[in-house]
C-alpha cells in the first residue's frame, strides 16, 4: 500500500500519514464491534441478554460507552510519574497498532509489503511490554506494579512459543512476508498450512499433526500475549483490582481497552495468515479477488476473535506457576519437536 | 504413574476438560436467555403474595384490631364515636358502622409485610395487594392516608359528639340531681375525650394513594 501511495503522491509527508492512518479505519470500527461481541457473547453464554435498550438489541451501546469515556475526568494520581503515566497507554496501543502494518488484509492491501513481515510484528509488539511496565511503574500503586510485573513475565515467556510456532509455518513457506505466506496457501481449504499446505499428499499427511499442533500453540500463545483470560494474570480483577490500568481513567483507559482489542485482532490476523490461508478463499478460485479476500480475512479473523471471547468466558484463570509451566514445559518442548519434525519432512 | 505418563496425562486432562467447558458454554450460547426485561415484562406474582397494603375505608369500622396486631406499629387509627342521630351506614358485610375514622394512616416504609393485620379485620377491609412498585423520592409520601373524611366533616363529627356528650352529661347530672335529694353532685368529667384528637385534624387529609 505504501508503494502505491508513494507512486501516486510522490515523496510527501501525506503518504506516510495516510499509510499509517489506514489501518485505523479498520481498528476503530472493529473495537466497537468487538466490545459488543464480547458483551453479547458473554451474556448469552450465561443465559442473559446484555444491553437491550440502546438501539436494536443494544447495538449502539459501545458508541454510548465511548461517548461516556470521552466525558470522564482524566485523573492522574498525585504520586505518579506524570510523564511516564501519560506516555504508557500510547506506547501500549502503538505496539499493537504498528503490527497492523504488516498484516495482509486483502490480496491487494498490505500496509507495508516488507520481507520481514512476521518478524517485524513480533518485534514491534514487544514494545507493548515496555508500555505495560511503564504504566504499572508510573502508577505508583502496588496492584499496578504487580500487574505490570506479571504481564512482562508472561509476555516475554510466551513470545518464545509464539515465535517458534510462527517458525514452523515460515519453514514450510520459506518466507517471512505475510503476503507471500497467504499467496502460498491459495487454492482452497486443503492448501492451508494447518492442513499441511500445498504439498504432495504423503508429505502433507506427515506434516499434518505437527502443523495442527503448532497452529494450536500459536493461538494459545497469542491469547497469552494479549493478556486475555485464561492468561489474564496481569489484570486479574479478583486479585489485582485492574492490574496495570488500575489508576487509569477516561480516554487513557479507553486507549488501553482499544489496544487490547487491536491486539486481539492482530493475534487472530497472524494465526489466520500463517495457518488458515490468510485472505485466500476456502473454495479455491470461487469468491476470490481483492474484495472477497478482504472479506475472508476479516471473517476468519473475527472467528478467532470470537474464539478468544468464547475461551475467555469458559475457562478460569491460570495460576502464575501454571502459566510458566505451560509455556516452558509444555508448549516450548512440543514446538521443538514440531520444528524438528517439519524440518526433517521438508528436507526429505 | 510414571513421570512421563503424568506429564502427558496432565496435558490430555487440560485439553479435554477445557473442551468440556467450551462445549457447555457454546450450548448455553444458543439456549434462550432467562432474563426478564423487568420494567417491560413482569413476572406473575404468586397468588398469595404480600405486597402493599390497601384499606377499603368504606368497610372500616374503626375497631383498631389491625393496628394492635401490627408488630411494627405502622398503622395508626383514630376514631370519633358516632352519635345516635348520625347514620354511618353499613359495611359490605352488613355490619353497622358506629365510629368515624378520621385518621387511618399506614406508614408503608415501616411495614414488614407480615400480613398479620389482615387476619383480625372483622370486615376484611384491610388487605395485601400485588402492587410492589411504590418507591418515592420523599419518604413522607410513604405514609399513606386512607381516611376520606375532610377536616370539615371531622369538626362536625367532633362537635356532634361533644354536644351529645354534654347533653348526656347534663342529663346525667339532672338525673343525679333528681334522684338524690342531696344537691351539687359534680357531673362526671368523662365527657371530653375528643379533645385529644385536636392535633390529628390537619393531618387527616382524605388522601388515597392508590
Amino acid at each position: 500500500m505504501y508503494e502505491l501511495l508513494h507512486d501516486l503522491l510522490g515523496d510527501s509527508l501525506l503518504v506516510y500519514v495516510i499509510g499509517a492512518a489506514l489501518p485505523l479505519l479498520f481498528v476503530l470500527p472493529f473495537a466497537v464491534v468487538a466490545v459488543l461481541l464480547e458483551m453479547k457473547v458473554s451474556a448469552h453464554m450465561q443465559d442473559r441478554v446484555a444491553y437491550m435498550y440502546t438501539g436494536w438489541h443494544g447495538v449502539l451501546q459501545p458508541v454510548a460507552d465511548i461517548l461516556k469515556l470521552l466525558q470522564k475526568e482524566d485523573t492522574v494520581p498525585a504520586a505518579a510519574d506524570k510523564f511516564l503515566f501519560r506516555l504508557a497507554p500510547f506506547l501500549v496501543f502503538m505496539g499493537g497498532y504498528a503490527g497492523f502494518a504488516a498484516l495482509p488484509f486483502s490480496s491487494a492491501y498490505i500496509g507495508s509489503n516488507i520481507d520481514l513481515g512476521v518478524f517485524y510484528i513480533l518485534a514491534v509488539s514487544s514494545l507493548a511490554v515496555i508500555g505495560l511496565m511503564m504504566s504499572g511503574w508510573a502508577s505508583n500503586n502496588k496492584w499496578s506494579l504487580f500487574g505490570a510485573m506479571r504481564s512482562v513475565a508472561q509476555i516475554i515467556s510466551y513470545e518464545i512459543p509464539s515465535a517458534l510456532s510462527i517458525l514452523v509455518a515460515v519453514m514450510i513457506v520459506g518466507s517471512l512476508n505475510l503476503q507471500e505466506v497467504s499467496k502460498f496457501q491459495e487454492g482452497g481449504i486443503q492448501n492451508w498450512i494447518v492442513f499441511g499446505g500445498p504439498m504432495p499428499l504423503l508429505q502433507k499427511l506427515l506434516l499434518l499433526p505437527f502443523t495442527i499442533t503448532a497452529f494450536f500453540i500459536l493461538f494459545l500463545a497469542g491469547i497469552a500475549e494479549v493478556n486475555r483470560t485464561p492468561f489474564d494474570l496481569p489484570e486479574a480483577e479478583s486479585e489485582l483490582v485492574q492490574g496495570y490500568n488500575t489508576e487509569y481513567s477516561g480516554m487513557k483507559f479507553a486507549i488501553f481497552y482499544l489496544a487490547e482489542f487491536a491486539n486481539m485482532f492482530l493475534v487472530s490476523g497472524i494465526v489466520v495468515s500463517l495457518y488458515l490461508g490468510g485472505w485466500t478463499s476456502p473454495f479455491g478460485d470461487v469468491m476470490s479477488g481483492p474484495i472477497w479476500s478482504f472479506f475472508w480475512f476479516v471473517a476468519k479473523g473475527m472467528f478467532f476473535v470470537f474464539l478468544q471471547v468464547w475461551i475467555r468466558w469458559t475457562l478460569p484463570r491460570l495460576r502464575v506457576d501454571q502459566l510458566m509451566y505451560t509455556s516452558w514445559k509444555v508448549l516450548t518442548p512440543f514446538l521443538f519437536v514440531c520444528i524438528f519434525a517439519v524440518g526433517l519432512i521438508l528436507v526429505l | 504413574m510414571s513421570e512421563v505418563r503424568l506429564y502427558f496425562n496432565n496435558i490430555w486432562m487440560a485439553l479435554s476438560t477445557a473442551a468440556i467447558g467450551m462445549k457447555t458454554t457454546i450450548r448455553h450460547l444458543f439456549t434462550p436467555a432467562v432474563t426478564i426485561q423487568y420494567p417491560d415484562v413482569k413476572l406473575k406474582l404468586p397468588e398469595r403474595a404480600r405486597n402493599r397494603l390497601y384499606v377499603n375505608i368504606d368497610d372500616c369500622i374503626g375497631c383498631d384490631q389491625c393496628a394492635m396486631a401490627c408488630p411494627v406499629d405502622c398503622i395508626s387509627i383514630e376514631t370519633i364515636k358516632g352519635t345516635p342521630d348520625q347514620d354511618l351506614g353499613v359495611t359490605s358485610t352488613g355490619q353497622k358502622k358506629r365510629l368515624h375514622v378520621p385518621v387511618f394512616d399506614i406508614d408503608i416504609a415501616k411495614c414488614c409485610y407480615c400480613g398479620l393485620c389482615v387476619y383480625p379485620c372483622p370486615t376484611e377491609c384491610i388487605m395485601m395487594t400485588d402492587v410492589y412498585e411504590f418507591s418515592e423520592f420523599d419518604r413522607h409520601n410513604l405514609n399513606y392516608h386512607y381516611s376520606r373524611m375532610s377536616p370539615g366533616e371531622i369538626t362536625v363529627a367532633k362537635e356532634k359528639l361533644r354536644k351529645a356528650d354534654e347533653e348526656a352529661a347534663a342529663k346525667k347530672a339532672a338525673a343525679a340531681a333528681a334522684a338524690a335529694a342531696k344537691p351539687a353532685t359534680p357531673p362526671p368529667a368523662a365527657g371530653t375525650p375528643p379533645k385529644q384528637e385536636g392535633g390529628a385534624q390537619e393531618q387527616a387529609k382524605p388522601n388515597n394513594p392508590s
